[in-house]
């Protein structure tokens, strides 16, 4: 079964166009806000605790380096540059991420990250809006908490759910042994994905907010109506999550004990352990000032605006035609 | 036998599902960015047809099936068991039982070609192409010079199929059939 080789690009002329306009309306959206480019590594010494996230090894051998990983996020660099004292910045990097095709996905996608200090997540979404909505001249976003989109679209109250009823809510689509390691998060999320998902952002953009505390990965947590919840924030367009941002947890002993806890679910799941990222660690004990971040899916963005229901559709060499 | 994770899900790919082959036709991969990662599979079952819906979890593996897709000659049936030879030149042949050969019966004409699918070495199903050229062996009197007009009337085959064809056919022609559909095409030249 050897397939002959595509050399041709899956993108239309067009659709580089429009990539190539994106990125210039990236960059003039910031440069009018002052906000500095930068650049930081896609090849690290570390990769991500993260259960969900598997990173791509590397085999690099220099400078005493030897190993390593692609970047899934630049997040921890980027990190590193504000405790440095950079100020607000922004970076269109490429990441990488193991195991993810298919319409939605390609393991090597274009990010645009940002960094705002100062600003909390309410802050920061009215800017992701003026981004996005610039770029896709579309109506601005409305919002809806986490809760209220499950009870809403699933008729399920994710803060109250028993396990339980969760796991009898998703034999819809899992036999119960495949339920069995699956836990509280996954079952949330399959219903966020199969259920919720295509439902939001149909008629007009929506950010969904107040992610349970479980979900928070490293954004700070907050008490509201009597749950515990993560000031982290998702944007939906047509069925298309296009950003996930967080007003940032600053707090470095927190921060560790996440990272032993991703350990922890890694274990538990037969997954390798990752070594744990410590110039991160120790850029957040000097100091990261307070600030909100938000990662972008670029690909995405130019899916909508072309209206494509492919990934391949926007990226010249999708990982077949690599 | 060797399995197939996620990773590897594709459509075409043969796979044993709850003990029986399937082919799988979809495989959506599905995932938050935050989140686990799912595969909506659509698989066709092979044994019966059916087309089933299942979701896996990022990681989980299915068994490969040992289903082969063959092109054979049929040569004759013995009334139990309809006999195929391969064309690749190593004259092995298989027998397909009525189960495998199911309504493909009526289409197969001896020194045809067929594509016969193999699950564990023995013939799971035979899939006509998807035309074939069979001689008409009865029908009532053809209407000459009636070829404008529609109407139809049935004509047998030599297999045994019978197809609705135009009122000016007749006994001895050679039609060019649609075995997806069963219909008629057009009258074959004789040469």
């Amino acid at each position: 079964m050897t397939d002959r080789p595509v050399w041709q690009p899956s993108a239309s002329r067009a659709a580089l166009e429009s990539r190539a306009q994106l990125l210039a309306h990236v960059r003039g959206f910031f440069s009018e806000r002052r906000v500095l480019e930068v650049e930081t590594p896609v090849l690290g010494r570390h990769g991500v605790t993260d259960v969900n996230l598997d990173g791509i090894p590397s085999a690099v051998d220099a400078g005493g380096v030897q190993g390593g990983w692609l970047q899934t996020s630049p997040e921890y660099h980027m990190k590193r540059l504000l405790a440095a004292g950079s100020g607000s910045i922004f970076q269109i990097a490429r990441v990488f991420r193991n195991g993810e095709r298919g319409k939605r996905h390609n393991p090597e996608f274009s990010m645009l990250e940002w960094y705002r200090v100062g600003f909390d997540d309410q802050q920061l979404m009215r800017e992701v809006a003026d981004l996005v909505c610039g770029w896709l001249e579309c109506s601005p976003p409305v919002t809806l908490s986490y809760r209220e989109a499950m009870q809403s679209i699933a008729g399920i109250d994710p803060m109250t759910i028993t396990d339980r009823d969760l796991e009898r809510y998703c034999e819809q689509w899992l036999e119960p042994e495949q339920l069995a390691g699956l836990g509280r998060d996954g079952c949330l999320d399959l219903v966020m994905s199969f259920v919720v998902e295509p439902k939001l952002g149909c008629e007009q953009p929506v950010f969904i907010t107040r992610y349970p505390a479980s979900q928070a990965a490293l954004a700070r947590i907050s008490e509201h109506q009597g749950f515990r919840v993560a000031h982290r924030f998702e944007l939906y367009i047509h069925g298309l999550e296009i950003c996930n941002g967080y007003w940032e947890l600053t707090d470095p002993a927190e921060q560790r004990a996440r990272f032993a806890a991703d350990n922890h679910l890694r274990r538990a799941s037969g997954k390798p352990e990752m070594a744990l990222d410590e110039s991160f660690l120790a850029a957040l004990e000097t100091g990261l000032p307070e600030c909100a971040g938000v990662a972008m899916g670029l690909d995405r963005l130019l899916m909508l605006k072309l209206g494509s229901r492919n990934i391949q559709d926007v990226i010249a060499f999708p990982i077949e035609r690599a | 036998m060797a399995s197939y994770s996620t990773n590897e899900f594709r459509s075409g790919l043969k796979v044993l599902l709850d003990g029986d082959p399937c082919i799988m036709l979809e495989n959506e991969f599905v995932k938050p960015g935050k989140g686990q990662a799912f595969n909506r599979v659509k698989l066709r079952n092979l044994m019966t047809n059916r087309v089933w819906e299942r979701t896996f979890k990022s990681g989980e593996s299915l068994e490969a099936a040992d289903v082969v897709e063959q092109d054979m000659e049929y040569l004759y049936t013995d009334g139990e068991f309809w006999h195929f030879m391969l064309t690749d030149g190593s004259f092995e042949q298989y027998a397909a039982d009525a189960k495998a050969v199911g309504d493909t019966v009526k289409w197969l004409k001896e020194q045809d070609v067929y594509t016969v699918t193999l699950y564990n070495g023995a013939p799971l199903t035979v899939t006509p192409p998807n035309f074939v050229e069979l001689e008409v062996v009865d029908t009532d009197p053809g209407m000459k010079g009636d070829t404008a007009q529609g109407g139809s009337k049935p004509a047998t085959l030599s297999t045994g199929a019978v197809v609705n064809v135009p009122l000016f056919i007749t006994i001895g022609e050679v039609l060019k059939v649609d075995t997806r559909s069963g219909e008629y095409v057009n009258r074959v030249k004789s040469s």
